[in-house]
């Protein structure tokens, strides 16, 4: 039997317990179902999902001849990749199954009306049922891995992503803007909350890099472009004014991220006694603070800003800093006054909290501000720094002194990340950091296959945060190329060429660059590269794009099938 | 009186919208029961005539979800839609169907209550516009054809082709530095979506008979001079052609698009 001969459709629904079932008349769902165009076969399941469930859908399958499967149960988000196994297993293609969401998008919203959620539940099958008979078989295209990653940032994170393919036994291709290894790091003084030098760390970093003969090394070097898809890139390198073509399996994006300078705030730019916490460290570091007798700092500056457009998010590791640098300080200078300025303190990582404890302990001055009435600071005649706050806490305007002011200000994303973002063509957040596939499901992948993230290039985290991450990202990055090849999901988007003109719409809409025009002026799709969004489809003039199992004839059935009897 | 119970098609991004609404349920939090979803890739695969065609087939409102701007799993997906919506709403506003029954929102994963408020408004406001004119078992037939013309002018090269490059023409500039102003396309696109609506129009009038510019006037609720305006665009893109003269009156007839 041919898979595309008249559908034969089996509906399958689910009870989920009393989850569906309490609420939707199931056994009369299941009649209904009976009566639809092209329904063969239709039942109950207590549980759909359970092995049980899953090998009744295999058993119908072949009782009665089976070539469409629809179960209404539970979201395709979760559940589809299940049902389509035990379709694959019952040697139906899995294309030819579809998902009637009946629980989140029914029973579980309308609870209380038990007669309009079995309506409406009737109509979700029905749509289905009418989507499920224009389904067709698909094949996704296999394609070969090269055991070649790229990872792109040499900071804490880029090295660590690159000691972890290494050591997997994969060619790492290490990409560094600048002339040396590490970052963010090169720049602090004492680590938290294991007060270790940033430099020893460091150091033990760079020569294991260094000394692994799986890791190129390529420094003072930027991306300059990049094509292919998963297994299959080909990255050109500009090393010093040289260009270089690597082919590439995967890649890590470890660009990490800069710090935020408050230029025109606080008197920052103006008076040279008001730097950063990064520029702090850098002069913790150097022995160059002189004595300050009085330091303040000020927090989020710049962050949290609560308008349109601005720098809403919180960048998390600030409160931890400034935390650090003001127990530094006093244990350099046990005398000088230290104050943090802050809105909310959020010191929220393993043994942070304790560090802040200690900071209070040792007498750093934690006062509270309210975000609508920002510190007053203005520079005094004699040089010194005043500033006038609010402290919300006690009510009460204060003066203070200070020899030295800190501001601690947010991590930003870099003007070259936002470059690299449209070379990779993957996707950048309200936030200006890099976009995940999926915050929970998907937190190190792009959308894209074969890309992933880690590090503060995916938003402010701590140093020990950034590792945990970059091992993630290698191990996604790892499972590709140890597998050697990859299946890429079907659902992509194809071109009549008898109706193409080569008007080249598709070619500059494709967020992918999975289209191009051949030799002849028609428009080819790149299987691997095309991630199925549809917009060409949509907005091609001739209509000559159309989707595999999202055509238009299959949306607008699914769309329509439940006009006129709702 | 059984009270009006909007039918209500919506369609719903995988990633974000979709997402959301599964969290509605996840959440139990209740909205009107009105609302069948259809599940596509990006809100930017809905092609201009799937919205059409859902009014057309019956349905009360149509509402598309995706992701808000910034967030789109594949970018820009949703900003490309949106430029799509806002080419339909004034093609709705011609039909009469109205452009208060189409709506595009963004809902993300997180935004499970923003989706059962989103959804909640809108069925309001459809329950307050009353029935579709082209719902139920006595559609008003001039009101469908009207919508058969705006499909037609939604699937012609013009439209696609303009609102395709929309954002290019408006955002980035092009070789010469130079950008079209929002506003300035705006116009442009509202004269395309006028006279393509009106050309489209025509065609389906004069489809199965001949008629002069007086009757096609009537029947369009146009001036005869705006009629004929159109009338000679269409005769050069070989839409139209003069069937027959009674005395001094030429009668047209739609020639077969391909």
């Amino acid at each position: 039997m041919s898979e595309t001969d008249k559908p034969r459709i089996g509906v399958f629904v689910c009870h989920c317990g009393v989850n569906i079932g309490s609420v939707v008349n199931v056994p009369k769902v299941v009649e209904y179902a009976k009566t639809l165009p092209n329904v063969v076969y239709s039942e109950d399941n207590l549980y759909a999902c359970s092995s049980e469930g899953l090998g009744k859908i295999k058993e119908a399958i072949k009782n009665h001849q089976l070539n469409r499967v629809v179960v209404a149960s539970c979201t395709p988000r979760t559940h589809e990749p299940l049902f389509r196994g035990a379709c694959e297993e019952a040697d139906l293609n899995k294309y030819l199954f579809h998902m009637a969401n009946i629980r989140e998008h029914c029973s579980w919203v309308h609870p209380k009306d038990p007669k309009k959620a079995t309506e409406k539940a009737k109509d979700i099958i029905k749509m289905a049922v009418a989507k499920a008979a224009l389904l067709e078989p698909q094949i996704e295209p296999e394609i070969n891995v090269q055991p070649s990653a790229l990872v792109i940032g040499g900071g804490v994170s880029g090295m660590t992503a690159a000691l972890s393919l290494a050591n997997q036994e994969f060619n790492v291709h290490l990409v560094e803007k600048d002339k040396e290894l590490g970052g963010k790091l090169r720049e602090l003084y004492k680590l938290y909350p294991s007060d270790k030098l940033s430099s020893e760390i460091l150091d033990g970093y760079v020569r294991s890099v260094y000394s692994n003969t799986n890791i190129d090394v390529y420094t003072l070097s930027t991306v300059k472009h990049i094509e292919g898809f998963i297994g299959n890139f080909e990255v050109t390198i500009n090393r010093e004014g040289k260009e270089e073509t690597l082919k590439i399996g995967t890649i890590v994006v470890a660009t990490g991220a800069d710090v935020f300078k408050p230029h025109g705030m606080y008197c920052y730019g103006e008076n040279k006694n008001v730097i950063t916490q990064l520029e702090l460290e850098k002069l913790m570091s150097e022995r160059k603070l002189g004595e300050p007798k009085s330091v303040l700092m000020i927090q989020c500056v710049g962050a949290r800003e609560g308008k349109e457009g601005g720098r809403n998010y919180c960048s998390r590791i600030c409160c931890a800093i400034a935390v650090k640098n003001a127990l530094q300080i006093k244990e350099m200078f046990p005398d000088a006054e230290v104050f943090i300025l802050y809105r909310d303190m959020q010191t929220y990582g393993k043994d942070f909290e304790e560090q802040y404890q200690k900071a209070r302990e040792n007498f750093v001055q934690f006062i509270r501000y309210d975000d609508a009435e920002p510190p007053d600071v203005y520079a005094r005649s004699d040089g010194k720094l005043s500033v006038r706050v609010h402290d919300i806490l006690v009510n009460d305007t204060l003066e203070l002194d200070a020899d030295l002011l800190v501001l601690s200000t947010p991590l930003v994303q870099s003007e070259e990340a936002k470059e690299l973002s449209k070379l990779l063509k993957v996707p950048l957040g309200a936030d200006g950091f890099f976009l995940e596939a999926h915050v929970k499901l998907r937190p190190v992948d792009f959308a894209t296959d074969g890309i992933f993230v880690c590090g503060t290039a995916h938003g402010p985290k701590t140093i020990g945060e950034s590792i945990a991450q970059a091992y993630a990202a290698a191990s996604r990055a790892g499972i590709p190329m140890a597998l050697g090849q990859v299946r890429t999901e079907a659902i992509t988007a194809y071109v009549d060429e008898g109706l193409c003109t080569g008007c080249g719409t598709c070619v500059k809409l494709c967020p992918y660059n999975a289209i191009r025009k051949d030799d002849e002026g028609i428009a080819r799709v790149n299987d691997a590269l095309c991630k199925a969004c549809g917009v060409c489809a949509a907005s091609c003039p001739e209509k000559a794009v159309n989707m595999r199992h999202f055509s238009d004839a299959q949306v607008i059935a699914e769309a329509t099938a439940a006009l006129g009897g709702l | 009186m059984v009270e009006f119970e909007p039918k209500i098609i919506g369609f719903l991004c995988n990633w974000c919208s979709y997402a959301g609404a599964d969290l509605a349920g996840v959440s139990r939090i209740q909205y009107p029961s009105n609302i069948r979803i259809v599940r596509v890739m990006c809100s930017g695969r809905l092609d201009p005539i799937i919205p059409l065609e859902v009014l057309a087939k019956g349905a009360d409102g149509v509402i598309v979800l995706g992701c808000h701007p910034g967030d789109c799993h594949y970018s820009e997906g949703n900003l490309y839609e949106e430029r799509k919506i806002k080419m339909l709403k004034r093609l709705l506003a011609l039909t009469s169907v109205g452009s208060d029954r189409l709506k595009l929102e963004w809902v993300s994963a997180s935004e499970g209550q923003r989706f059962a408020h989103v959804v909640t408004q809108f069925t309001e406001q459809i329950r307050k516009l009353g029935p579709s004119p082209v719902s139920g078992k006595n559609p008003n037939l001039k009101i469908l054809e009207n919508l058969q013309a705006a499909k037609n002018a939604a699937s012609g090269f013009r439209l696609r082709v303009l609102v395709g490059s929309e954002r290019e023409l408006t955002e980035k500039s092009n070789v010469y530095n130079e950008k079209i102003p929002q506003e300035e396309f705006d116009a442009l696109l509202d004269d395309a979506v006028e006279a393509e609506f009106t050309q489209h129009k025509l065609h389906l009038l004069t489809r199965d008979r001949s008629l002069p510019v007086k009757a096609l006037a009537e029947a369009t609720e146009l001036k005869p001079a705006d009629v004929l305006k159109q009338i000679v665009s269409m005769r050069r893109k070989n839409m139209i052609t003069v069937d027959h003269i009674e005395g001094v009156t030429p009668f047209y007839k739609a020639l077969e698009v391909e």
